[in-house]
């Protein structure tokens, strides 16, 4: 049953055929959402079809918003363990959730960290051995964050990005990104999610129905494939909408509310832990596990 | 129509004139200026390998795709640089335009160089930019003039001011070995001041919109999903041309970006109008309908000779309104009965019949100055 519900999205990325040649090498994946429709499933899902044992990819997930147990967590529940693929080494995390640039000389340091992040990536990218190095996947949750840990500077992000957007044409990897777009809806230009929508060969979009809430369906995806010219033998520009519902699987009755998000390696146990969205206040349920889409 | 641009790029300038620029400008709704661009610089390519241009040669200022990239494009053109290549040259903007490269520890990272492309490792510093890009032309070429390709103005301005990156462009039009000049603009990223002053530095301005209007920006739903897939297979292209003689022209084509590559067709419909009356575009309606040209003949003016034999009358407000039916009257609001339904009326009311009748003298005379 779940790969009949997996094959909507897969087949809107041509992730349906064969894994080798990975159909997203080379190409920038950006992944919209708001508040009302997270779209972190979506990044979920591609990371367990990365992981799939047909497939010889390596992600490098570079992560901004949650620990390395939250992912965990949740691929767990849709079947893959990322545990053992990170000793494997087939999932590379970079944990950025500390990344702060200090306050002495904000401008140059901001744009320093995001060097040595960009030179951490490509070094990650050329120690990999010979037949490893050709699949790489570069994920990024979120851009949003980015812009945080610049301390605003929009433009060393898009430094940073067209940096990661030019190892997709040196080294054939894929780059999906998140961003949020309802951060940017009172800018009058928003030249960051512009920019990245413009970089992006593939855009995801989830967002709630035009008819507003309903029971029976969350939201509403939006694949537009823009069909890069320099790709031979893929399909044009096609756009694909479907509906989708995710289910969440509480897994235990007495619920733990905190402020610290994350794993509490003190107390070793898995809270499970609400946090603040720090964009809006709302509460984010962190355990979803099965994305059950519907025909549009 | 995309034809007659590339004819003018090819064609070049006159001595002395300045080298003839497009602009190639598009929006988040239409994003089919990259298309738009590389089918200019295949075609140009043709005529420069055919020896039909002015320009002998071709610099290309990647900044948003690798020189491979354009290898493989003009390969899959028919174009094949990897055997000859004398005749163009890419300046490579996009893979490491910051130099990051070199503050990295481990320098084993090494680029590969090649004879075709060339980096640029600071592209806030147009200065040597500009001197990059005349020395590439100026390689091979000698004497002979060179056409340059900017694949995107929109990443240029992002490090550098708008003073500056003006200066640049206008410095090289106005470069004797220059013919012709070509860059890519997406619109929605800039002020629109920006986006004027490349306009005004352009000869041509050809501008990519998208096919439904309506359609953009609003929430996907199942109805304007196929408006919405319209938008990103056709589009519409504007362009403006502004001649040697100082007069502009405006044409329009309809746009279809298949697979291998991108297809111009002139516009078929009996409501797209192929050249377009210069009305500045504001939200007023400027135009008459038929309707309000029969009732504007219809207006009897006040004071002008009305060409029906009869002396002329000049109402000064005195009279009563019953008397003389061809007055000429202004209304105040008080709404009178419509004798001659159809006619255009003023009706004007004196404030008070104190008033002298309006003489020639002057009302300031009696001042003393």
């Amino acid at each position: 049953m779940e790969n009949q519900n997996l094959n909507l999205l897969d087949r809107a990325l041509g992730l349906d055929g064969p894994s080798e040649p990975w159909p997203l090498s080379g190409r920038v994946v950006l992944i919209e959402d708001c508040v009302e429709t997270s779209g972190s499933f979506v990044l979920h899902q591609l990371v367990k079809r990365s992981l799939s044992p047909t497939s010889s990819n390596v992600i490098i997930f570079v992560a901004f918003a949650n620990p390395f147990s939250h992912y965990d967590r949740i691929l767990r529940k849709l079947g893959c363990n990322l545990v053992t693929q990170r000793d494997n080494k087939r999932f590379i995390f970079f944990d950025m959730l500390m990344l702060r640039c200090p306050d002495v000389d904000e401008g140059k340091s901001s744009e320093g960290g995001l060097v040595l992040l960009y030179e951490k990536i490509l070094k990650t990218i050329c120690g990999l051995p010979g037949d490893k190095k050709d699949y790489v996947t570069i994920m990024i949750d979120d851009i949003s964050l980015v812009e945080v840990a610049a301390n605003g500077g929009s433009d060393y992000v898009l430094d940073f990005l067209h940096y990661c957007h030019a190892l997709t044409s040196e080294f054939d990897c894929s780059l999906i990104t998140l961003n949020h777009e309802d951060i940017y809806s009172s800018m009058e230009r928003p030249t960051l999610i512009l920019q990245m929508e413009y970089l992006a060969d593939i855009l995801i979009k989830a967002e709630p129905l035009s008819t507003g809430l309903a029971t029976d369906v969350h939201g509403q995806l939006t694949v537009l494939n823009k069909g890069t010219s320099h790709r031979l033998g893929r399909s044009g520009n096609k756009i694909h909408n479907f509906h989708y519902k995710l289910y969440v699987v509480l897994w235990r009755k007495k619920l733990v509310i905190s402020i610290d998000k994350g794993y509490s390696s003190e107390k070793r146990s898995f809270r499970r832990t609400y946090h603040v969205n720090g964009r809006l206040g709302f509460w984010n349920l962190n355990t979803l596990c099965v994305t059950h889409l519907l025909n549009g | 129509m995309a034809d007659t641009i590339c004819r003018t790029l090819r064609d070049g300038g006159l001595e002395g004139e300045h080298a003839p620029a497009l602009t190639i400008k598009d929006s988040k709704a239409s994003p089919f200026g990259f298309d738009v661009f590389n089918y200019v610089l295949t075609q140009l390519s043709n005529y420069i390998l055919a020896g039909k241009s002015q320009s002998r040669g071709l610099v290309v200022v990647a900044y948003s795709r690798s020189p491979s990239f354009y290898v493989d494009l003009l390969k899959r053109r028919g174009i094949d640089i990897a055997s000859s290549h004398d005749w163009i040259h890419i300046l490579d903007c996009y893979t490491d335009p910051l130099g990051w490269k070199n503050w990295l520890i481990d320098k084993d990272i090494s680029q590969e160089a090649s004879s075709l492309s060339s980096f640029c490792q600071d592209v806030r510093n147009l200065d040597k930019l500009y001197s990059l890009i005349i020395e590439q032309g100026l390689i091979g070429q000698g004497k002979d003039r060179f056409s340059i390709a900017i694949d995107s103005v929109s990443e240029m301005v992002r490090h550098a001011s708008i003073s500056s990156v003006a200066g640049i462009l206008s410095n090289l039009r106005s470069h004797d070995q220059v013919s012709s000049i070509f860059w890519l603009l997406h619109s929605d990223l800039h002020e629109i001041k920006f986006t004027s002053v490349l306009e005004y530095l352009s000869s041509m301005v050809a501008s990519v919109e998208p096919f439904n209007q309506a359609a953009f920006g609003q929430r996907v739903d199942l109805e304007n999903l196929s408006m919405l897939e319209q938008n990103f297979r056709k589009g519409k292209f504007h362009v403006r041309f502004k001649r040697r003689n100082g007069r502009v022209r405006v044409m329009c084509e309809e746009i279809l970006v298949e697979l291998a590559g991108i297809k111009f067709t002139p516009v078929l419909s009996e409501d797209e109008i192929i050249n377009q009356r210069l009305l500045p575009k504001v939200q007023f309606n400027l135009q008459l309908s038929e309707e309000e040209r029969n009732e504007r003949a219809k207006v009897v003016l006040p004071f002008e000779h009305q060409g029906n034999g009869k002396p002329i009358q000049i109402y000064d407000g005195r009279r009563s309104l019953g008397e003389n039916k061809e007055e000429a009257l202004v209304s105040t609001g008080k709404l009178q009965p419509d004798e001659d339904s159809g006619k255009g009326q003023i009706i004007y009311f004196r404030d008070s019949d104190d008033e002298m009748p309006d003489s020639d003298e002057d009302p300031d005379d009696d001042l003393d100055i």
